[in-house]
């Protein structure tokens, strides 16, 4: 059974003019690790908010754990656990009076689930009187996923937990993750980064409001199949310019040290690449085929979308 | 911080604030040169609220000095007083004064014509001794102060800086602290939280309820210890007022942080009612010398019904079944303030 389910969720903003979230529809299955992957301002806080019972959608209806989001939200309240995308605890308290007092907001104690958090507990528990406020930006997630475990939830929303995260407590973080569900609950996190993508059971891509494609990881990638050339030069603005500018190119896009390329035809791609650009006076041209990652099948789905 | 704000005020406001007006310039323009045009000249200026500061001819040099603003008041002594004070038995004085700063110009004037009016008395007694005149049946006004004899004004401000006190610390401080949270955004923790409307404000209340009974203590233990003030009345009947209107002022600070979004508007907004609290209080005009319809705005005005109660108490030493109509109407004011708030404050937002 589905822990979450959303169906034909709409929600607008300013009366009407600004769309959050169109007609979205998706089943989070229980114990997964549930991926929301998109920019900035694609509506993934305001899904978060209408699940966690915050915001009531426009039209459709959602349910967690078999509550509905709009009558039930008492239950609901009472097995989620949410992490907002912004820091949100008590920066005037400490680590230990900020779990002290959300557990005793839900009626438990420290003492009775300490070993639902001791794994994340014992990294920040040498800094334990540390006043929130003063913790470094991976100290403060962990805080805060400790106290959103800190009931015992079923289902997890983690709003963007690792932007503005160092890499290494990022990959940290996942792995906390990883062992929450091993556990059996169910997690549903959104990020902005794609490269978090691959860490997920399943994910939605979601931009403007809309879910543009809901899979594995690998199901997405290998449903779009690209012409995608990763291509390099001497002259890496004049390669830019001037890989815009023929037809036959479909998209161009700066990726790391290489421009990755795709394009229309579909044969012979890595000769007429190599032959355009030496025409055009390149020079050390390198051109090699390669499989799409998420961000270039993202970056598709956009433009296809547009 | 938030305590010896208001406790710095209530000693600094009674001494720096005071109405009560001494040294008044007087400008005397004495067209008489009379002995009793001197005497009342020198009544005047020995009683020590007078100040003279010309004493003059011409009615135009008189004017200047007001225009100046070296002197207050001017008073005119017309040719002939004392002839026309003898002879027919009445005489004319002009009394004029500046009246841009007006409680100086009303107080002074006020003085003066008391201070004629006795003269007038003693000018009388003395015609009285001779036998010629018939005794003239007349009305002598003395009044006596009670409660507040001898006009003390320290007395009739501090209970009502007091007041003012205890409502800046439950409007304002709640007000903010709620507001504070919605900014940080911890109220977003606390919104998913099983926690009840209910009990969420009556969290946020209590506190600041203690706080409030604190700070009116701590205001009452300096009322004492600068000013030498006791309440005359019972501190339990303070204290009952205190608690009740406690929850009033919070329900209002409450209702302020359900519509405002950032510290700046709450702190905007509770700024702007406490000006109108202040001024519709009747911490510094009397409400009974407002107009009607100002009247009828601080019968809906909180601090007005506890400015009032307290000085009663303070001063007068009124129990507590006196004020039992204030009571009530404070009893009113919590309910109806706390239960806006409640309603309002939505846990979820459309």
């Amino acid at each position: 059974m589905a822990t979450v389910h959303v169906e034909n969720i709409k929600k607008t903003y300013e009366k009407g003019t600004v769309t959050a979230l169109e007609n979205v529809s998706f089943d989070v299955k229980s114990g997964e690790l549930f991926g929301l992957i998109g920019p900035d301002g694609a509506g993934k806080t305001s899904l978060f908010r209408v699940l966690t019972t915050l915001l009531l959608p426009d039209e459709g209806q959602a349910q967690v754990a078999g509550f509905d989001v709009v009558k039930d939200f008492w239950e609901i309240r009472r097995i989620v656990g949410y992490m907002p995308g912004k820091f949100s605890l008590y920066q005037d308290l400490s680590i230990e009076e900020n779990l002290n007092f959300f557990a005793t907001v839900f009626n438990t104690t420290l003492a009775k689930n300490y070993h639902l958090i001791e794994e994340i507990y014992v990294q920040i528990e040498p800094f334990k009187k540390r006043l929130a406020g003063k913790l470094s930006g991976g100290m403060k997630q962990k805080l805060a996923l400790c106290c959103a475990l800190i009931h015992e939830p079923k289902v997890l929303f983690l709003d963007e937990p690792t932007t503005g995260v160092d890499p290494v407590s990022r990959k940290e973080f996942w792995d906390m993750l990883d062992r929450l569900k091993s556990r059996g609950i169910t997690i549903v996190v959104s990020t902005p980064y794609m490269d978090e993508a691959s860490r997920c059971d399943r994910i939605a891509l979601i931009q403007k409001g809309k879910i543009l494609e809901l899979d594995t990881l690998d199901k997405i990638l290998g449903r779009y199949t690209q012409n995608l050339y990763a291509v390099d030069a001497d002259n890496r603005y004049q390669l830019m310019k001037d890989l815009r500018m023929p037809a036959e190119i479909e998209s161009s896009f700066a990726f790391g040290e290489e421009q990755h390329v795709t394009l229309r035809t579909q044969e012979n791609g890595e000769r007429y690449l190599t032959n355009y650009l030496t025409e055009r006076g390149h020079t050390s041209i390198t051109v090699r085929p390669i499989l799409p990652n998420i961000e270039d099948t993202f970056i598709k789905l956009m433009l296809e979308n547009q | 911080m938030i305590l010896m704000m208001p406790i710095i005020q209530l000693i600094v406001i009674p001494l720096a604030a005071d109405y009560e007006i001494k040294q008044i310039s007087i400008s005397v323009v004495d067209q008489d040169h009379s002995p009793y045009s001197q005497k009342l000249v020198h009544k005047l200026t020995a009683s020590g609220y007078f100040q003279l500061v010309e004493y003059t001819q011409s009615y135009a040099q008189a004017s200047k000095t007001v225009n100046n603003g070296n002197t207050d008041l001017i008073l005119t002594i017309p040719q002939h007083f004392e002839r026309d004070l003898i002879k027919s038995n009445k005489a004319q004085l002009h009394l004029a004064a500046d009246a841009v700063n007006g409680v100086r110009a009303g107080l002074g004037t006020a003085y003066a014509a008391q201070m004629i009016g006795d003269f007038n008395r003693e000018v009388r007694e003395e015609w009285m001794l001779l036998p010629k005149f018939n005794e003239i049946p007349q009305i002598e006004i003395t009044s006596a102060n009670w409660f507040n004899q001898h006009f003390d004004y320290h007395l009739f401000m501090v209970p009502g800086i007091l007041a003012i006190l205890v409502t800046m610390v439950g409007c304002f401080l709640t007000a903010l602290n709620i507001v504070a949270e919605k900014e940080v955004g911890t109220i977003e923790q606390i919104n998913v939280s099983p926690i009840k409307k209910y009990e969420f404000i009556l969290g946020k209340l209590i506190p600041f309820w203690v706080l409030g009974m604190v700070s009116i203590t701590l205001g009452m233990v300096f009322a004492f210890l600068i000013f030498r003030i006791i309440p005359v009345g019972s501190y339990l009947t303070i204290y009952a007022f205190s608690a009740v209107y406690l929850l009033g002022v919070l329900g209002i600070g409450l209702l302020i942080s359900t519509f405002a979004d950032t510290q700046q508007q709450a702190t905007l907004f509770s700024f702007f009612c406490m000006m109108v609290f202040i001024l519709l209080g009747g911490l510094y005009t009397p409400i009974e010398s407002m107009p009607e319809w100002a009247q009828w705005l601080t019968r809906i005005n909180p601090p007005a019904y506890f400015i009032k109660v307290i000085r009663a108490v303070f001063i007068k030493g009124s129990s507590f079944s006196d004020l039992i109509p204030d009571f009530l109407a404070m009893i009113g004011f919590a309910i109806l303030f706390n239960a806006l708030a409640v309603f309002n404050y939505r846990k979820r937002s459309a």
